[in-house]
Formats: C-alpha cells, sequence, structure tokens
C-alpha cells in the first residue's frame, strides 16, 4: 500500500555544509515503512524541478507518525527543501520500493557500508536489526570527514568505523580497505556511490557472504511506471524503483562484475 | 455530462492515460480509481520481449523531461497471458500501444491483441523515437503510414487508433494519408526528438544520446498540432502533449479533440487524472455545459 500525502516539517537541522536532516509529521495514521524504502518528495516553489525528488528513508517512528530524511544538497530541488521552514507542507508519495532484509537468525553478524548520502538508510536498518537483537557494525565513508554526517545518530545501534580518503577521519582509505571490511560477516549491507557498492558486492562474492546493495538511479515516476531508472541485473533490465532499491548481489553478478 | 465516444469506444469522460507513463495502470490502483478514468493505454507492446536502451534514459528538462526508454516490454505473450488477466476485470477502456520493427510485427501484435474480448482498442505507435528500427521512421512519411496502417486495418477489426509523431512538417498530412487507409481514431502529439548535454562531463545526458521530450513545455506545440488535424480529418482526436489539469484539457477539447491523454503528469502526481476530471465536471458546472461535447471543437 501507497499513499500521496501533506506531511508537517516538524525539524529541519543542517548537517554539515552538505546535508540537512528533515523530519516529518505525518498527522495521522503512517503507512508501514521497511528500512531501505523511499519516498518522493514534491519540491514547490522551484521553477527549475518539476519531477518528483527520490529520497530515502533515513528514520521513522511508527508510534509517533514521523519521517526523517537526509537530503544532499546536490542541485535545485534539494536546495530548496534544505530551505524549507518548521511548520511548511511537504507532499510525499510513500512508502516506495523494495527495502533491506532485516529477518536475520540470532546472533548474525551484519556489517553496513555507507558512502556519501548511502549512509542515509542504514540508520533505520540498523535500529531495525538492533529490535531483532544484533548489533551491527557500520562502516562509513567520505572522502573527508565533513563528508560523512549524522555519524553519531549511529552509535546507540552499532559500532561505527570511518574511513577517509584524506585521513581527516578514521581509517585512511577506502572503505574496503578498512581493517573492519575483512573481518567475517553473515550480511553486508551497503549504499552509496556505486564503484564502492560494487567493489563491497565483489568483496562478499568472493567470500560467500550473502550481500544486498541499494542503488540510486535517475528516476521519473518512482512506482515502476514509466521504466526510466533500470538497471542491469542477471535477469536483465530492472526498476531501481520498484524491483529495488534494494538488490540482493546473488542476482546482480552482471552489474558488479562490469 | 462528460461522456465521448470514440468510434465505437464509448468513454465515461474523455480523461485517458498516455501510453509509457502508466505502466498496466496497476502500479496506480494505489492512488486513484481507475474505474473512472475514460480509459487508459497500457505500456507499447511488441511482438518479442525487448530490454530497451541502456541507463541512463532520462533527464529532467525546462518544464519537462526527455526520456529514451526504447520500448522496453515483456512482449505480447506476456500481455494476453499474464498481464491482461489481471486487469480485464476493470471497468474502463483496456487500449493495447501496439509497436514494432516491422509491418509484419505490427500486424502480428495487432491480431493477438484482436482476441482480448476486454480490449476494444489498439493505438498504433508509429512515432517512438527512441528504437533504431520502426517507430517514428513509418510516422513520418505519409506513404509508409499509409502502408502500416492499412496492413494493420485489414487484420484487426476493432476500434484502431494511430499514434502521430510531430517530427514533421506537416502533422495533417500524416492524419489524412491513415485515416484514408481506414484509421478509427488519431491521437497525438507523441514526444518531441530533443536532447541535452552534460557540459561538466562534456558528453549527452542520455546513453542514447537523444530522446523524447514530454511534459508542459510541448503543451503548445501539442495544441497546435490537434486543432491542425482536427480541421484536416473527420475521425475522432485524441489529444496528449503536456496536459496537468482540468484547462489544460480543456484546452485540446476546444481546438479538436474528442478525449485526452494524460502523460508526464503522472509522474508528478499519481492521483492527477482524477484531478482533471473532477476540474472538468467543475467547468462544466460553472459554465452550464449539460454535455462536453458542446465545447469539443469549438475554436
Amino acid at each position: 500500500m501507497k499513499e500521496i500525502h501533506d506531511f508537517t516539517i516538524l525539524e529541519c537541522r543542517q548537517a554539515g555544509e552538505h546535508y540537512v536532516v528533515l523530519t516529518l509529521q505525518h498527522g495521522g495514521t503512517m503507512l508501514p515503512v521497511v528500512p531501505g524504502q523511499f519516498v518522493e518528495v514534491q519540491v514547490e516553489g522551484c521553477r527549475e524541478v518539476m519531477l518528483r525528488r527520490p529520497i530515502s528513508i533515513h528514520d521513522a517512528d511508527p508510534q509517533r507518525g514521523t519521517l526523517t530524511l537526509l537530503v544532499q544538497i546536490v542541485g535545485h530541488g534539494t536546495r530548496r527543501l534544505a530551505e524549507m521552514r518548521v511548520g511548511e507542507r511537504l507532499n510525499l508519495v510513500y512508502p516506495l520500493g523494495k527495502g533491506f532484509t532485516t529477518e536475520m537468525p540470532p546472533a548474525s553478524r551484519a556489517l553496513l557500508v555507507g558512502g556519501g548520502a548511502g549512509i542515509a538508510p542504514l540508520l533505520y536498518l540498523s535500529k531495525a536489526l538492533g529490535t531483532k537483537g544484533l548489533r551491527p557494525r557500520v562502516l562509513l565513508g567520505g572522502r573527508t570527514a565533513e563528508l560523512i554526517p549524522v555519524r553519531e545518530a549511529f552509535e546507540p545501534y552499532a559500532e561505527v568505523c570511518v574511513a577517509t580518503d584524506d585521513g581527516s577521519l578514521g581509517h585512511k582509505g577506502l572503505v574496503v580497505e578498512h581493517p573492519a571490511f575483512g573481518e567475517p560477516y553473515d550480511m553486508i549491507y551497503t549504499c552509496g556511490p556505486t564503484p564502492m557498492m560494487k567493489a563491497v558486492a565483489r568483496s562478499a562474492a568472493q567470500r560467500g557472504i550473502r550481500c544486498e546493495v541499494s542503488l540510486e538511479n535517475l528516476m521519473a515516476c518512482g512506482i515502476g511506471a514509466c521504466l526510466c531508472c533500470v538497471t542491469d541485473t542477471d535477469q536483465g533490465h530492472r526498476c531501481v524503483c520498484k524491483d529495488g532499491p534494494v538488490f540482493d548481489i546473488s542476482t546482480m553478478q552482471k552489474w558488479y562484475q562490469c | 455530462m462528460l461522456s465521448v465516444k470514440i468510434h465505437n469506444l464509448s468513454l465515461k469522460n474523455p480523461v485517458m492515460t498516455a501510453s509509457g507513463t502508466f505502466g498496466y495502470g496497476e502500479e496506480f490502483a494505489d492512488f486513484i480509481d481507475l474505474n473512472r478514468l475514460g480509459g487508459f493505454i497500457v505500456k507499447g507492446t511488441t511482438g518479442t520481449p525487448r530490454e530497451g536502451n541502456p541507463y541512463p534514459r532520462m533527464v529532467e528538462t525546462p518544464s519537462g523531461m526527455l526520456n529514451s526508454v526504447g520500448l522496453q516490454n515483456g512482449g505480447v505473450e506476456k500481455f494476453c497471458t499474464d498481464v491482461y488477466h489481471r486487469i480485464k476485470h476493470l471497468d474502463t477502456n483496456i487500449v493495447v500501444n501496439v509497436s514494432g520493427s516491422s509491418i509484419e510485427e505490427y500486424c502480428s501484435v495487432a491480431e493477438q491483441i484482436a482476441a482480448l474480448e476486454r480490449v476494444p482498442a489498439i493505438e498504433l505507435n508509429i512515432s517512438c523515437p527512441n528504437v533504431k528500427c520502426g517507430g517514428m521512421s513509418f510516422g513520418t512519411d505519409p506513404q509508409m503510414a499509409a502502408q502500416v496502417v492499412s496492413a494493420v486495418r485489414r487484420v484487426y477489426p476493432k476500434t484502431l487508433i494511430v499514434k502521430l509523431s510531430p517530427n514533421v512538417t506537416n502533422i495533417a498530412e500524416i492524419a489524412k494519408a491513415v485515416e484514408d487507409v481506414g484509421a478509427d481514431s488519431v491521437s497525438l502529439i507523441n514526444t518531441l526528438l530533443g536532447m541535452a548535454v552534460d557540459v561538466e562531463r562534456r558528453r549527452p545526458r542520455m546513453h542514447n544520446v537523444t530522446g523524447g521530450l514530454s511534459g508542459p513545455a510541448v503543451k503548445p506545440v501539442a495544441v497546435r498540432m490537434v486543432w491542425q488535424v482536427a480541421h484536416a480529418v473527420s475521425i475522432p482526436v485524441i489529444g496528449l502533449g503536456g496536459i496537468s489539469s482540468a484547462e489544460d484539457a480543456l484546452e485540446f477539447l476546444m481546438v479538436g479533440a474528442t478525449a485526452v491523454q494524460i502523460g508526464t503528469a503522472n509522474f508528478v502526481d499519481p492521483a492527477v487524472t482524477m484531478k482533471v476530471v473532477d476540474g472538468l465536471e467543475a467547468y462544466c458546472k460553472r459554465h452550464g455545459i449539460s454535455d462536453i461535447n458542446e465545447i469539443i471543437g469549438i475554436i
């Protein structure tokens, strides 16, 4: 079930220079959301923007009826979102797409690898794994410490490791070069830049570790109607918006091997 | 008050959805009551399954978007044996958009769709700008257009709508050519061929380089072409191109469209079609119009 709904902005907080955290109140009964799902946000008052912007769900509180979005400011639409004020309305189509698998055997060792804005869905995923009694390890990467927002938000739910290209925080180098990456796991989840996710997927495949990747492609409809956002899979083109954004790498060899 | 006729099709209202923007209808079932539509045109269907063009396939442009999906679809057999059975119960006009790379393919798909009881019409797509063979090449030359339409006419007995390309000098000439060989209706416009460049990376924004422009940006071109075609043919015209409100739809009706299709606006507001239906009804009440046909073609 999906709906079109006007949410009210409860909080709008800058997170470093490039990100803003928006918390939105449903005001009624919010539909259930799963970690890894996303919303399509209508950006009003911006003549450059017609299409909705797909943004992943950073956090959700079903009891309070709130959704939190971590928005990376990249263009006209996301800049306008960053300027929104508490009390303003934001129209969403939600919840969209297939999320991460959170049903894991007890005591499973889970690693969450995020880069840049790809960190966003991993917070709600960490919380969801926490409710299953797991304490995952989260490995966050970025070019500089500045580009890894909201890492402190993960600390109650996960063991946080960081890798930066310039060494300004944590391990100096790529996430796949971080010592924690090479340890044994039962499941690896990843979301971030495509080269990072492909490197994570290749390594997981080699080590026989189950792995889910969350893709971000240019999108129009967000509901599987326009077929613009397709990715290559072993079964041919599949919509990132409807068949994903989360894919198990067992169906994605063609994608991560090239 | 809102009912209209396109050849043998009775539409509850003039609002349909455009092929390629509405999936198989099911994608929108959470947002609208599909039975309130005048009809919907399902995704372009070809003889064999097609993977379409490589990603990236779309880019947003001022008041519009370019797409180069390239007719990705599961093929006619999958439609008939699978999709059809999921949507056939709907109380609206289900129209299948038929595409192909050859006259034989168009005919074969049309014949298979003709056997489906709950599909009263096809929309023959001779105007897709995003495929190498067939598609638009059939729709930009009056003789070629007439050839494919007359071949399909021989094998398809139900309502035959032909979707026209705006990428021509004289669209009325193409419309007349297909009317002469038995088309029951024409729909226009398909997308306008366009292109966008990423100047930072110094390359085209889409893998296929060019794509079809749709959205509010194309509306004035579409209104003009519908007006030209409506004055040139006597078969019903279906207007589309950038419609996102009842006022937009009314422009098309007034210049001669008997019905309209809503496309790109479905991506912005998945419930837009219902707002257009409600808006048309409100307009008729406000202007004391008892039958929407009164305003069709008044310009």
